[in-house]
């Protein structure tokens, strides 16, 4: 049933550029994929190691300034993302260092310190950064010499990324660094007992994150051929912790639901209902109250729910007819 | 050799001193009770001896080796295990997959991001090993929320025993457990192996003082008496304490 309901899912988003058609909504297709790439990184941390993020959007932004400078530099766009990968994992582990020396309300803060401090550098270092202009860059990479100029084309290379990382979550889910992973969320304490070394385990788990949050980096650079400030600011750190949070934290799918449903009210929503900011406050409500471990774990058990009633019901009229 | 020495330990919070210069030690192979009324730091004895907590002076030795500094992990891969007078397992995943957990504890395997667990059949092998000798083979799939408290004081023992430890710590173990469940226990304990030290709190003195062939008496965080069953329910310290005598 799951394998089923994957292999049609993977047909629908192969598909998505012919029954789009339209560009404009096949480059919203590839905007959904690029954040729930982001999405799915920070959920390591959130859902799988219980820590909280507010300052992931500046190692998104590091990936994205870093592939952008090398790239204006003469650099090539291969040894660029490489180098951009590289850069993020060290900021990633400069954050790691940082942060874990708290946890809670104290992890949060302090990411949140770390974030706007990268935000202030791309902001105010404007030899390097060119401050609130920004960096254009003039064409998107060619991997293998294909051209990704086209909606459809960077759709396609937006989707391989995208379901490596998938595959790449879903692998470490189960694995057994996964799972030790989970286990010093629930329990810090045994899992001391039991011979694991907690720290390290939050540590190799951000950069874990900050890896894919460089990777969807790359690829939000490449869709705009633009970086400025405004990537790392603290509303984009908050944006993405909202996708995993009303997606469902700690799911695979629930990161990816979250993505679409931000990047469908921005994008789509937003040129029909002038307050759409509104609207998506209203629905984040609605989310807590109903569905208060996200949308993918609530849809869980509305069918789980609903199936039993239907079951039951089908038993009792058995019953009165016999 | 002793297996643990600990020698001249304080350890204060806040200023109350709850461990007082304390000095302890057992013998390879020994069973262990410490007993003492609520407060009297049996507890705190445990946490620093297993690294959760560091003390304020003080040494503590383990096979011979200073483990003072020594992180509280690390001290598990020198073949230390505990348990918890609360459990505190992992409720939400099968029995199996928390012996697995507590196998992978020791392995350099548990770094492994790519491979499932499930696929791991060595590791399945010798957990199920694990729940067949602790009497849990028949529900490995279970989640532990949905087991009796008393097959879950099992799986913590399993999960012990996983580790294949050469000193047992156990804080409780009979704690919140029914007649029978107390006699199960009692006899899972026993089939230990007895090169295996097991040092052991308790407050039931009848299952207890059975189980224990030296017994150490702790009052406000020292150690005030220890000798064999006989001698320590004899001492009038122990009347005092317990019985305000």
């Amino acid at each position: 049933m799951i394998r089923l309901a994957g292999a049609i899912g993977l047909l629908a988003l192969i598909s998505v550029p012919i029954w789009l058609g339209n560009s404009y909504y096949v480059n919203i297709a590839s905007q959904i994929l690029i954040w729930a790439v982001f999405a799915l990184a920070l959920n390591v941390l959130v859902g799988w190691a219980g820590f909280v993020s507010l300052g992931h959007a500046g190692l998104f932004g590091v990936a994205c300034y870093t592939g952008a400078l090398l790239i204006v530099a003469g650099w090539g766009h291969l040894a660029a993302a490489v180098a951009a990968i590289a850069v993020t994992l060290v900021a990633s582990a400069l954050f790691g260092v940082l942060s874990l020396r708290t946890s809670g309300i104290g992890f949060i803060m302090i990411t949140l310190a770390l974030g706007q401090i990268l935000w202030g550098i791309a902001y105010r270092w404007i030899d390097l950064t060119n401050g609130d202009n920004g960096i254009i860059l003039r064409a998107r990479p060619q991997p293998f010499g294909v051209s990704l100029e086209s909606p459809s084309a960077f759709y396609f290379f937006t989707l391989l990324v995208f379901l490596c990382t998938l595959a790449s979550m879903a692998a470490f889910a189960k694995s057994p660094f996964g799972i030790s992973l989970r286990g010093t969320r629930d329990q810090a304490r045994r899992m001391t007992a039991l011979g694991y070394h907690v720290w390290l385990i939050r540590f190799a788990a951000i950069l874990f994150s900050g890896l894919f949050s460089g990777v969807a980096g790359l690829l939000f650079l490449y869709y705009h051929l633009y970086v400025s400030p405004h990537v790392l600011g603290l509303p984009g750190s908050a944006e993405v912790l909202l996708m995993v949070i009303s997606g469902g934290s700690g799911t695979l799918l629930g990161p990816i639901v979250g993505a679409a449903l931000v990047v469908v009210m921005k994008t789509v929503a937003s040129a029909y209902i002038e307050r759409w900011n509104l609207v998506l406050g209203a629905i984040f409500v609605a989310i807590v109250l109903f569905m208060p471990d996200g949308i993918v774990p609530g849809a869980r058990r509305f069918w789980c729910w609903g199936r039993n009633s239907l079951r039951e019901l089908i038993a009792a009229k058995g019953e009165n007819l016999s | 050799m002793s297996v643990l020495d600990v020698r001249g330990v304080v350890k204060s919070f806040s200023g109350l001193e709850v461990i007082a210069n304390l000095d302890f030690s057992v013998e390879a192979g020994e069973r262990r009770l410490i007993i003492g009324p609520n407060g009297a730091g049996k507890t705190t004895l445990f946490n620093l001896i297993t690294g959760e907590i560091a003390p304020d002076q003080g040494s503590v030795r383990l096979f011979g080796r200073d483990i003072t500094r020594l992180p509280g992990w690390r001290r598990a891969h020198l073949g230390m295990t505990r348990t918890y007078q609360i459990i505190t397992l992992f409720p939400d995943d099968s029995l199996l997959r928390n012996i697995s957990l507590s196998l992978l504890g020791l392995m350099p395997l548990r770094w492994n991001p790519l491979i499932r667990l499930e696929k791991l059949e060595a590791i399945t092998a010798a957990a199920r090993d694990i729940l067949t000798s602790v009497g849990l083979e028949h529900m490995e799939n279970r989640p532990l929320r949905e087991t009796a408290y008393g097959d879950q004081r099992r799986v913590e023992i399993g999960m012990a025993l996983a580790q294949r430890p050469r000193l047992m710590l156990l804080d409780e173990p009979f704690a919140g457990l029914s007649v029978d469940e107390r006699a199960d226990i009692k006899e899972l304990l026993k089939s230990i192996p007895p090169e295996v030290t097991i040092i052991m709190i308790e407050h039931d003195m009848d299952v207890a003082l059975e189980f224990a062939e030296r017994i150490s008496l702790m009052h406000f965080g020292e150690m005030v008496f220890e000798g064999s069953r006989a001698e320590v329910v004899d001492h009038p310290r122990t009347r005092e304490i317990y019985l305000g005598e």
